[in-house]
């Protein structure tokens, strides 16, 4: 009963859509206050069935109710609980049902805390949101019902993939939704501004934060799945420029140029149309992301939903409303008045460079993505793109950028003094120079690549450092005086640099990994000693162990080094028997230097195990670096200033216009 | 010339959607690819017995009289849930029915029939999945109903159940009897 | 600086921007791009060991065993016309198997298929695209090649 009261909250939630799409657009039209206040309730109610659906959907999955195919196609009694529960958006239905509650929800929250809005921009906003709600719930109800009964009921569930039967990818996908969706509030908002003719700082205080959010879950999604693969997938890898990874890597490139642009129409009101188009952009690729895995258009090693037919709804979908906007950006954009003006060299002219760069890098992802289909299409050789596409065009990109970063925050808004600002920059090209040279030194193989990248790392940490050391004046003034003012900072400021720093952490274990790793390969049998670096493992013994709905074959092997030990690792394979899909599990010990990485495959006493060894160095800092990103983010939207609702502070402390980007 | 600019993203945004339905509307979707099975000759290759003393399946045997072809795998739990309808519609002798063991090791796939009892005419021994990858099986259970001139008329992915019986296939089956499989 | 100027500027840079990143774009399609082929299309296409590419199909029966140094693995790739020996050092997928279909990425060198990294399918319902499509083309999908 609960699964058919779940599929006709979906349904109610479908007409309340349909209602909240209309009614406050016609209100804000009309100027009805009445009629735009229903958007409110309507989101509320929205919110709620959708709720009540993913409610009674996870209730299936709990109970272990095989009779909803849904459960029975992706769970089993035996699975432990967590992945009973990651299993409701584990799959394709459960996902969407996933994707529209998030969108309601943020809907919901538009209405419950968007009381210093203009009434006429929150109504068409929220309407804008509930037309999205209502292609999806079409969508879902029409091709994806996650609710569909079996009968008779099986007796079992032919259990989620094991690979998805994970910590780390239980995760990921809600976390990557949360920033896909999330976008779609600028973009709410943005066409709502478009069709009010009018965008202001206002405006863009309303989206920022939003944005952030957004930001701030698509990172950690990314993120996660990235440690996914490197510790499940037991390549030793933790970027393959998959189509599926690039998929949700564009909306953040995109993201990331939005969350900077939004500040130049926050504070100096200019970049509008640009900042809007953005938004647009962001979205899009969004729902591209969403697109591409859901389709079978790009087959990968991630996908694991495969339908034409919905495919095609969801291109229908993405036509209309990508298309529909970009329209109405050809005609409303040039209305916009343009605000505040500014010289090439300023933090305004940082900021646009920062935006074309992303935005290019952006587009070259793009292009290496989606032209193998394109090849396809037209000429049916196919072809794939690998790493070194990406490394021949996205990294010349990214380098000017990570310089940039280091000057960009010290620049002034409006005319800056460029030389001015390279030369409080000295300490950075000091500290930039000194590691350089250290690196060289140092590297065995010399690779330039590996001095350019820990000398980008180290001007990034300079830059951020000498900007933070300008802002308390230290120095200057007195200590106490510094630090009077360092507490007085905005969240904002200090998120900018946490999240700044961890981009110069992640590019470290970025760079170290990519040219100072070291792998060794072996066919070994208990007994036998494997060399690795400066390490020595030894291959003491193969043992089984039964799991909750597996069963292992753990191999146990001693880490020494100049004959000091120094760790035990337990690489180990899985077989799951109701998938019957064996899964690879490696063993990772960490220190912060460098991960020691074993992985073992399949194998038997008499021909021996394929061993696959790495010492990863530095990958540590990646996880570090991204962890601290995300913190940035977090500690960004606990600003005052960008909280919603919330007073304007009072206070003496920052005289200087804070600018947090 | 600045009314222009603002068009672009629309412009570029018109040819990339354009390529992109490209391909799904031309049907090259892998998806796509085994479901042109229907209504084409079954694959004709020669599956070794299951069971000693009871047929295997070959080219002959497919193009005889209407009949089932179950993939099945001890292994699969569905298969198992499929099986006292197959054992019911075999007895009542309205099918004939023969089956596909899938990817299964011999001794396993003898054990399990032996629990639940063997409904089958023929049953083909198929361990390599080479069979599956003709015929198009996405997994297992999979029906097919091939007709008497060999040529596969439907397909149903997933467990049967009794509607799925009662309202699709009997019909189709006596449709197919009836008119000699035309 | 006038409202226009500045756009002008703006665009300008733009452009650049995308003058460079379409010549990065263009040489790197020029080096990097890896083309697929299947065994059946290897007997025709002459290609040079320095050429990185793909190939793909089902694993060949049989066919799959290891060299003297135990860790390099041996095995034919097949689309059921013509089939390719592949030497793999290293660590095979999980779903390896004989019969799956793979996906191998690596250069020729005197006459075997050197794979630095093998791809296989990741459960029963997904089969590699290019490895369906190369066997569609063989004639073997559909049993008789009736298409």
């Amino acid at each position: 009963m609960i699964a058919e009261l779940g599929h006709f909250a979906l349904i109610a939630a479908l007409f309340v859509a349909l209602a909240q799409a209309v009614v406050p657009m016609v209100g804000a039209n009309r100027r009805d206050l009445a009629l735009m206040d229903f958007g409110r309730y309507a989101a509320s109610a929205q919110f709620l069935c959708i709720a009540i659906a993913f409610a009674a959907l996870t209730h299936a999955y709990i109970i272990s109710d095989f009779s909803v195919a849904n459960v029975f196609q992706n769970s089993h009694s035996k699975q432990p609980l967590l992945y009973k529960i990651s299993g409701v958006w584990g799959n394709h239905e459960g996902s969407m049902l996933f994707w529209v509650l998030i969108l309601a929800l943020f809907g919901f929250a538009v209405a419950a805390f968007g009381n210093n809005l203009p009434a006429s921009l929150r109504a068409r906003a929220l309407s804008v949101q509930a037309m999205i709600g209502f292609g999806f719930l079409v969508f879902i109800l029409l091709t994806s019902n996650p609710f569909e009964r079996l009968d008779p009921a099986p007796l079992d569930g032919r259990e989620l993939n094991p690979l998805l039967q994970d910590p780390g990818l239980a995760f990921h996908p809600p976390m990557l939704y949360l920033g896909y969706v999330g976008f779609s509030m600028a973009f709410s908002f943005a066409i709502a501004a478009l069709l009010e003719g009018r965008v202001d700082p206002a405006w863009a205080r309303w989206v920022r934060p939003w944005t952030l959010a957004a930001w701030t879950a698509l990172t950690g999604g990314i993120v996660l799945g990235s440690w996914w693969a490197y510790y499940e997938l037991g390549w030793g890898g933790w970027w393959f420029w998959d189509p599926v990874e690039n998929a949700s890597f564009m909306p953040w490139l995109a993201g990331t140029a939005l969350l900077h642009s939004a500040i130049v129409v926050e504070k100096r009101d200019s970049l509008k149309s640009w900042t809007i188009l953005l938004a647009i952009l962001t979205f899009a690729l969004s729902l591209m992301g969403t697109f591409l895995v859901r389709s079978g258009v790009l087959t990968s090693v991630h996908a694991f939903a495969v339908d034409p037919e919905r495919g095609l709804f969801i291109l229908g979908l993405m036509i209309l409303a990508v298309g529909g906007s970009l329209a109405l950006f050809a005609m409303r954009a040039p209305v916009l008045k343009s605000g505040g003006l500014f010289r090439p060299i300023s933090r305004e002219g940082g900021l646009v460079l920062n935006n074309l760069l992303l935005s290019t890098a952006c587009a070259t992802v793009f292009i290496g993505t989606l032209y193998p289909l394109f090849l396809d299409a037209t000429t049916g050789q196919k072809v794939s793109v690998g790493p070194p596409f990406y490394n021949a065009t996205f990294v010349p990109l990214m380098i000017p950028l990570l310089v940039l970063l280091g000057v960009g925050p010290l620049l002034a808004w409006k005319r800056a003094d460029i030389l001015q600002a390279l030369t409080r920059l000295w300490a950075a090209a000091v500290l930039t120079a000194i590691v350089c040279l250290f690196i060289w030194s140092g590297d065995d193989g010399k690779s330039v690549g590996a001095v350019v990248g820990f000398g980008i790392a180290a001007w990034i940490v300079g830059g951020v450092l000498t900007e933070y050391a300008e802002r308390i004046r230290l120095f200057r003034i007195s200590i106490g005086a510094s630090l009077r003012r360092a507490t007085g900072l905005s969240g904002s400021s200090y998120g900018m640099m946490l999240a700044h720093l961890g981009l110069a952490a992640f590019i470290t274990g970025a760079v170290g990994d990519t040219f100072w790793g070291v792998e060794a390969v072996a066919n070994a049998r208990p007994g036998d000693k494997i060399t690795l670096g400066p390490y020595d493992i030894t291959f003491d013994k193969m043992s089984r162990e039964p799991g909750p709905n597996y069963e292992a074959e753990f191999a146990t092997m001693t880490v020494t080094r100049d004959g000091e030990p120094v760790t035990r690792l337990r690489p180990e394979r899985r077989i799951y028997p109701v998938q019957r899909m064996p899964t690879t599990e490696a063993a990772i010990h960490t220190t912060l230097a460098r991960d020691l990485y074993v992985s073992v495959g399949e194998g038997n006493q008499a021909d021996g195990w394929a061993v696959h060894a790495w010492i990863n160095p530095l990958v540590p800092w990646m996880w570090i670096g991204a962890l601290m990103m995300v913190c940035g983010g977090l500690v960004s939207l606990s600003d005052r200033r960008l909280r919603v609702g919330a007073p304007k502070r009072i206070s003496g402390a920052a005289p200087q216009p804070v600018g947090g980007d | 010339m600045g009314r222009l600019l603002y068009l672009l993203p629309l412009v570029i945004f018109g040819a990339i959607a354009a390529y992109f339905a490209a391909p799904i509307l031309s049907g090259k979707d892998p998806k796509t690819l085994p479901s042109a099975m229907i209504d084409k000759p079954a694959p004709t290759q020669t599956l070794p017995p299951l069971v000693d003393g009871k047929p295997g399946i070959d080219a002959a045997a497919l193009a005889g009289p209407v009949k089932l072809v179950n993939f099945f795998a001890s292994w699969c739990v569905p298969c198992r849930a499929e099986h006292p309808l197959l054992t019911r519609y075999a007895a009542s002798g309205k099918i004939r029915l023969y089956g596909i063991n899938y990817k299964n090791k011999k001794e396993e796939a003898l054990a399990w029939l032996a629990e639940l009892g063997d409904p089958y005419e023929r049953i083909g021994f198929d361990l390599s999945g080479r069979a599956g990858i003709e015929w198009g099986v996405y997994g297992v259970p999979e029906t097919y109903v091939v007709d008497a001139k060999g040529i596969i008329r439907y397909r149903h992915v997933g467990p049967l159940t009794q509607l799925v019986m009662a309202e699709t296939i009997m019909p189709l089956v006596e449709k197919l009897e009836a008119g000699g499989g035309s | 600086m006038t409202p226009k100027r500045r756009r002008l500027t703006i665009v300008f840079l733009g452009l650049l921007m995308l003058g460079s990143a379409t010549a990065l774009v263009l040489t790197a399609f020029e080096d990097n791009l890896v083309f697929f082929y299947s065994p059946t299309e290897l007997e025709t296409k002459n290609i040079g060991p320095d050429r990185r590419i793909r190939i793909g199909g089902l694993v060949e029966e049989e066919s799959v065993g290891k060299q003297a140094d135990g860790v390099t693995n041996t095995f034919r790739v097949t689309d059921l016309t013509k089939s390719v020996p592949v030497a793999f050092k290293g660590a095979l997928p999980d779903l390896f198997r004989e019969g799956q279909g793979i996906i191998a990425e690596g250069r020729f060198v005197k006459g075997v298929f050197q794979a630095s990294e093998v791809l296989a399918k990741h459960d029963e319902t997904y089969m590699p695209r290019e490895v369906a499509d190369a066997l569609k083309k063989s004639g073997q999908w559909k049993g008789q090649g009736t298409e």
